[in-house]
């Protein structure tokens, strides 16, 4: 029980955080510090990926793991002449989360608001069955308009403020599970690894939400033998089913052209011999990760892709099961592992 | 700070007791008498030097929310808007049921058409999720008949300004709080009314057993100085000072009284507006018509997003509308 405590709150920590995509220097030097007692190297790139290296006992071989540390947020992009911010999407965003939602103001200083907009009595009767337009919305800080103007610019990054904590059974609901759950299981697999053979190199990406951009330059950088990508993706919800697994049914591993059939065997193969509770996630070609960027690095990176079912993602009610989260976790570690009885030409086609 | 206090308690119509327990810890030791009624409303006495008249003075505990009426078989609480609420408020957010978190949530934009992104879903299309494996299990923590409420804490917007929840009409609640420590002129009966958002319910037989000389009612309305409206449409304006009705969707105010009121509020310096839209209804709309019909007064904090999760007000406006209300009990005799 203690465990898996820790490893709440390691993924509390991580959710609260605040950088949107293009934005994560925020947040860089606290996840930096975060790594930096459990690897024997860790430097930023030129576009903000933090790159840590655990190293093997042989050095034989390079592992990647990898997540992104970016969020969707908002962009002040105009402030009126009372003090209402106008703000555009960072990332995938839907509208209808937003009207009286909170948010935080990245401002000189965090500046608290509320999202707002044209109230029910000023609409027409069938406006209110339909969405609002975000160029409709406008941020609240409660502030005179004296005091925006001296704290807030355009092009101010905002992020989405609530947290819910922890729902009953092993449930949690936070702002950032997407991708702060899979930085938190590599942070969780440095911390509790033993060296294995190879170099075990850890990419916390940045702008994952904006084009999978920071992992093109990170699987370069570092060209490892092989790479496996963590994220999330969607667990089922009564407004849907499909592309989806439950919450709570183990770790997810995708199969289909984006990954290399011999990782994706491999995973399913130790998750059997070790009973850990998996599902199989076919994809016919872009899963919409990572994984998509580093397969095609420089001469081409074998990927696999591992995920946790997440309820309500790109929402500020993302909410997954930590049970799937642990089985992440024990997935990795043992895979890793094993990694150093594999045969050398294990990834051979 | 009592305000945050009252905020932060939940009493979704039907479901105001949180509420009535705490006010009534509050001013058991000020009140000459004070006694719950069948409707649930709190209903303190205060005699006053002089006897001939009685005053009312009438907020309402209630709040908007929600109410549980099923749970899936995979464990999803169903559940009914109570009291007017946007949907498009609701999505993505937090709510408590009781001490059991829950959050409504929408699938990923991943998922979605652009038909669907353009459209809000029914209330019967969405769901309360607290964790429960299964209907077995949500059963354990939540029944039927269940209230959920927003779960949005009270805090301050820089040095001005509040956020919370429940501001429609935890601040009458305040005000009346404070207002029973002083001393009246006529006996004054403080109502603290149930089931204003369901109908002005509660409000209606506390005026029908009191029957009072004259009601003020005291409230939280629209304040729509927001992007998007135009000045004509603002209802009323943040910092501007309480907002004193003429008209709105259920009352024709007595233009006497309510310009009386003005010019009392005008002549001790206290900033006040006029509620400038026919908009909205409050508990004069069932006081004023009330037995032989009680003349009845209305004073509003202007509060943005009203009935949402986040309501947004003014300390200043609060102050004014405590210094309006104090002041109508202290001159009351010019007009009565």
């Amino acid at each position: 029980m203690r465990g898996m405590k820790n490893l709440e709150n390691t993924i509390r920590t991580l959710s609260d955080l605040r950088g949107i995509s293009g934005f994560e220097y925020r947040i860089s030097d606290e996840i930096f510090n975060l790594f930096k007692p459990y690897c024997d190297e860790i430097k930023q790139d030129a576009l903000g990926n933090i790159i840590a290296l655990k190293k093997g006992n042989k050095g034989n071989k390079k592992i990647m793991l990898e997540a992104h540390c970016d969020e969707i947020g908002l962009l002040v992009s105009d402030i009126d002449e009372n003090g209402f911010l106008s703000f555009v999407n960072i990332g995938g965003v839907d509208s209808r989360i937003l009207p009286s939602a909170e948010v935080i103001v990245h401002a000189k200083r965090d500046i608290k608001g509320v999202i707002g907009a044209k109230p029910p009595h000023l609409q027409d009767a069938d406006e209110e069955n339909k969405s609002i337009k975000i160029k409709d919305m406008s941020i609240d800080t409660g502030l005179s308009k004296e005091e925006v103007k001296e704290n807030i610019i355009i092009g101010t990054p905002v992020t989405l403020s609530q947290s819910v904590g922890k729902l009953l059974n092993n449930n949690i609901s936070l702002k950032t599970l997407d991708d702060r759950a899979g930085v938190a299981a590599i942070l969780e697999i440095f911390k509790k690894l033993d060296r294995i053979d190879a170099d075990l190199y850890a990419s916390i990406s940045v702008q994952e939400e904006v084009g999978l951009r920071g992992a093109k330059t990170s699987a370069f950088s570092i060209m490892s033998d092989f790479a496996i990508a963590i994220d999330v993706c969607h667990a089922i919800t009564p407004d849907n089913s499909k592309e989806a697994f439950d919450s709570g049914s183990g770790v997810v591993i995708t199969v289909g052209p984006n990954i290399h059939p011999k990782i994706s065997q491999k995973l399913l193969d130790i998750a059997k011999k070790y009973d850990i509770k998996t599902n199989i996630e076919v994809s016919n070609g872009d899963t919409g990760t990572d994984a998509w960027a580093i397969q095609v690095a420089g001469a081409g990176i074998p990927t696999g892709l591992l995920s946790i079912p997440l309820k309500y993602m790109h929402t500020s009610v993302e909410t997954m099961n930590l049970d799937d989260f642990s089985a992440l976790v024990n997935l990795i570690e043992k895979f890793l592992k094993e990694s150093d009885e594999f045969s050398e030409d294990w990834l051979c086609y | 700070m009592l305000l945050e206090k009252l905020c932060n308690l939940d009493g979704v119509s039907g479901n105001e007791g949180a509420v009535r327990d705490f006010i009534k810890s509050q001013i058991s030791s000020y009140a000459d008498n004070i006694s719950v009624d069948n409707i649930g409303n709190l209903i303190a006495f205060k005699k006053g030097s002089d006897s001939s008249k009685k005053v009312m003075l009438s907020c309402h505990t209630d709040e908007v929310g929600f109410i549980i009426n099923g749970i899936t078989k995979e464990g999803y609480l169903e559940f009914q808007t109570v009291g007017g609420i946007d949907t498009r408020v609701i999505i993505s957010k937090k709510v408590r049921i009781g001490n059991i978190k829950g959050i409504i949530g929408i699938k990923a934009i991943h998922l979605t058409t652009k038909s669907e992104r353009e459209n809000i879903p029914k209330v019967k299309d969405l769901y309360i999720d607290i964790g429960a494996k299964d209907e077995e299990d949500a059963k354990k923590y939540v029944r039927l008949g269940d209230y959920a409420a927003f779960d949005t804490d009270f805090e301050l917007l820089g040095k001005s300004s509040i956020k919370a929840k429940a501001i429609d009409d935890r601040v009458g609640c305040y005000i009346l709080t404070e207002l029973i420590k002083q001393p009246v002129q006529y006996d004054t009966y403080f109502c603290f009314c149930t089931q204003e958002e369901v109908g002005l319910r509660g409000s209606r037989v506390a005026a029908y057993k009191i029957n009072p000389d004259i009601c003020l009612v005291i409230e939280a309305t629209t304040c729509s100085d927001v992007k998007g409206s135009v000045p004509h449409g603002y209802s009323t304006i943040m910092n501007k000072g309480a907002a004193i009705s003429f008209m709105d969707r259920t009352t024709i105010y007595n233009k006497d009284l309510y310009e009386w009121l003005y010019e009392l509020a005008k002549k001790n310096n206290i900033p006040v507006q006029y509620k400038n839209l026919v908009a909205g209804g409050n508990d004069a709309g069932i006081i004023h018509l009330t037995n032989n019909g009680i003349p009845t007064l209305s004073v509003s904090l202007p509060c943005r997003y009203i009935h949402s999760p986040c309501g947004i007000a003014s300390l200043d406006d609060i102050e004014s509308l405590k210094k309006l209300s104090l002041c109508f009990i202290k001159n009351i005799g010019e007009i009565i």
